[in-house]
């Protein structure tokens, strides 16, 4: 069975329909690529997947159980979890608690608990800490040590797209949305952005559906890859299959192309 | 290489920002300890009853603790949640009547405090929830406006509240009178000793403070506090990593409430009654400024914020003391604004030159135009005597002065070089003359007007305020 299965998911802002009868499966441990243009309907997607919009048409379903119309912090708690593809990191907290601040899903500690400093509540924030540590670490030096407490604001570019897996990893998802993780970095971050999602897979074990441009990071990371346009899956299939079909060639590089070719 | 933690190059230009953005005074107070700090105003704050039996000084005190809770209060939804809220008055007001009801002759209820300040802060809680509720669809400017219409909301229920449905529960614009005082099962502290204030209030006030910061305190260093000031950073990413901001919104609204209206309540077992007009909006703003000016996010922050303005205002009351305010944070401003420093010395002494002349002349042409008496004899005054002109009779001279001066002021900022230091020294000239023919007079405007400036400075040099972390919007 799948652990992610869209059931004919349409979405429709007024008249335009920018996911249009969609259907799509994410089997478990699977890295599943979705490329396609732009305004092809791939971050709508990210958005219906998780919560931000309601699907107007469909069903979207997460380990035998619908979650379509769930609010998109219930959809995190079951078990998805996403970066953003334009960075939405809480600039102005510690890279710690950045990922602190994700544990909350599958914490318990209340207002009269943190007040009273219960056992349990220091454990349990305790626990917390040593799991974003630990998250952070995968990432080997570059978000350990004296980083923890440098405001997110002060990292770079890359670090910060780094951050936002780490945080995203720390709701304990099995599900990772990663929404164009490889986008303006240079080509050797590029590679070890490619490597660290093969790794998140092998080694953590988690599902990953990504969005990405590079198609060098497609090649290196699918098991799978959809191609998407104007909101309607128009290839699927391995890489090589998807990359010389002749509607993608043709989303990308307008009608003729493959002709031409 | 050496041990310690290494530094790239983005850590040296974000450890270099944070030195500019805070200097070294701040930094040493950033190394004591947190409970220090707070044991240290503790101790200074109860101190005070012991040192002088001065009554007003005392009320004072009393206050200022008032104002702290409101303070920090506020700071939990504007600072933590990033909420803006203009109905927080309404919440103090609450916990007032709470009090005046309960505790008084009106229904001849006489609840012993400590009930009435559960009741307050459920009670504050509870509406802190219902007006929390346009927060999960308005942001910034739109949920303020909403908020604001809940404190008028509430001004309109107290001040037609003689007439509720043909009950009168809060005495109109009359209010309630003859509250009880302070009484913790049984054991009353009446609210003046011998005539005098009774300082017990400035402990009864200490421990609830105490208590309120520490519990605020730890739930901000709680999961809690950790997922508000995600939220502030950003909603949406809060909610998708998890976090049900709808409801951690609500609970900034009903923290906030819920301290206002406890620090309503403890207010109205010191006052002899409660009245519409004592929540008004100068009463919001105030609060803001204190939250403000601390560093808006920092409890601490808060607490000096209240402790600097509250003190301030009441010093103001004092011509004296405003006086030297205002003379003092004149030459101030020049040495900060005005280069080279020599220049400062320069144009001072062509203004007292040019203070002298003016006298003389004037009082040349009408001996009236400088027979004006000082307002106060205190030390300024005396010596300012033979340099302002203080007219018996200014009569329109005052509205034509003040005019003139806010024109001056203005054109001094269009002149450039040479041109505006010979210009500074007539409106510095002026300023004086407004001050002691208009402005003194007025101590309550003159307070605000005064305070306004001091924000305006403190907020020029540090915008995050004075403890504020340094804060980046947009990367």
């Amino acid at each position: 069975m799948s652990l992610l299965e869209l059931q004919g998911v349409s979405m429709a802002f007024g008249g335009l329909r920018c996911v249009d009868n969609l259907d799509l499966h994410v089997d478990a441990a699977e890295i599943l690529s979705v490329i396609g243009p732009n305004g092809a309907g791939k971050t709508t997607l990210f958005n219906l997947i998780t919560g931000v919009y309601e699907p107007t048409d469909g069903d979207i379903v997460f380990e035998g159980r619908s979650i379509k119309g769930l609010s998109p912090h219930r959809i995190t708690q079951r078990g998805i979890a996403r970066t953003f593809q334009t960075l939405r990191l809480f600039l102005n907290m510690s890279v710690r608690e950045n990922v602190m601040a994700a544990a909350y899903g599958h914490t318990k500690a209340g207002v009269l608990r943190s007040i009273l400093r219960t056992p349990g509540m220091r454990r349990e924030e305790q626990e917390i800490r040593e799991l974003a540590e630990q998250r952070l670490a995968f990432f080997g030096e570059r978000l350990t040590g004296y980083r923890w407490d440098q405001p997110a604001y002060s990292l770079s570019y890359a670090n910060r797209r780094r951050l936002e897996i780490a945080r995203a990893t720390a709701t304990n998802p099995r599900l990772l949305l990663l929404d164009e993780p490889a986008a303006g970095m240079n080509p050797k971050e590029t590679q070890e952005i490619t490597e660290l999602i093969s790794q998140l897979r092998d080694e953590a074990g988690y599902t990953i559906l990504v969005i990405e441009h590079d198609m060098h990071v497609v090649e290196g990371i699918s098991d799978r890859v959809v191609a998407l346009d104007h909101g309607v899956k128009i290839a699927e299939g391995s890489f090589d299959e998807v990359a010389t079909n002749a509607r993608v060639v043709e989303a990308y590089l307008g009608t003729g192309a493959a002709e031409r070719k | 290489m050496s041990e310690g933690p290494r530094i790239g190059k983005d850590e040296w230009v974000a450890r270099a920002g944070e030195n500019i953005a805070r200097n070294r005074l701040l930094r040493l107070f950033d190394r004591i300890p947190g409970w220090a700090r707070l044991l240290a105003f503790v101790v200074g704050v109860a101190l005070i009853p012991l040192i002088t039996d001065d009554g007003y000084i005392n009320a004072v005190v009393f206050d200022t603790l008032i104002f702290c809770l409101l303070a920090i209060g506020l700071n939990v939804v504007v600072g933590w949640g990033g909420l803006l809220d203009l109905g927080y008055i309404a919440f103090f007001g609450v916990g007032a009547y709470t009090y005046a009801i309960l505790s008084s002759e009106k229904f001849d209820l006489h609840l012993t405090t400590p009930v009435v300040m559960v009741i307050a802060v459920v009670l504050g809680a509870l509406l802190g929830f219902l007006v929390g509720l346009p927060s999960w669809r308005l942001v910034g400017d739109y949920l303020a406006i909403v908020t604001l219409f809940v404190y008028q909301i509430f001004i309109s229920i107290v001040t037609n509240g003689h007439d509720l449905f043909g009950v009168d529960l809060t005495g109109g614009v009359n209010g309630i009178a003859n509250l009880d005082p302070f009484d913790f099962f049984g054991l009353q502290i009446p609210v003046s000793h011998e005539g005098i204030f009774n300082s017990n209030y400035v402990y009864v006030a200490l421990a609830v403070f105490v208590a309120v910061f520490v519990a605020l305190y730890l739930v901000n260093h709680s999961r809690i506090g950790r997922s508000w000031r995600a939220l502030r950073e950003d909603t949406l990413a809060a909610e998708l990593m998890g976090m049900p901001t709808d409801w951690l919104k609500l609970l900034a609204f009903a923290f906030g409430a819920a301290v206002a209206a406890l620090t309503g309540s403890l207010f109205a077992s010191l006052k002899v009654g409660v009245f519409p007009e004592t929540f008004s909006l100068t009463l919001l703003i105030t609060v803001y400024a204190m939250v403000i000016l601390g560093g808006v996010g920092s409890q601490t922050g808060a607490v000096l914020g209240a402790v600097a303005v509250y003190v301030f205002l009441e010093a103001l009351r004092d011509p004296d003391v405003s006086g030297w305010v205002f003379y003092v944070s004149i030459v101030l401003a020049l040495l900060f604004l005005v280069r080279p420093r020599w220049m400062v010395a320069i144009v001072l002494a062509a203004t007292a030159a040019f203070g002298f002349v003016v006298h003389a002349v004037v009082g040349a042409i009408d001996d009236s135009w400088t027979a004006g008496a000082p307002p106060d004899s205190d030390r300024i005054t005396r010596l300012l005597d033979s340099w302002v002109a203080i007219p018996a009779n200014p009569g329109d001279a005052k509205t034509l002065a003040y005019v003139s001066l806010v024109a001056l002021l203005l054109f001094v900022t269009t002149l450039k070089g040479v041109w505006r230091w010979a210009a500074l020294v007539p409106t510095l000239y002026l300023a004086a003359f407004v001050w002691e023919n208009v402005l003194s007079l007025q101590p309550d405007v003159t307070r605000f007007v005064l305070l306004g400036a001091m924000l305006v400075g403190v907020m020029v040099t540090r915008p995050s305020g004075v403890l504020g972390e340094h804060r980046v919007e947009i990367v």
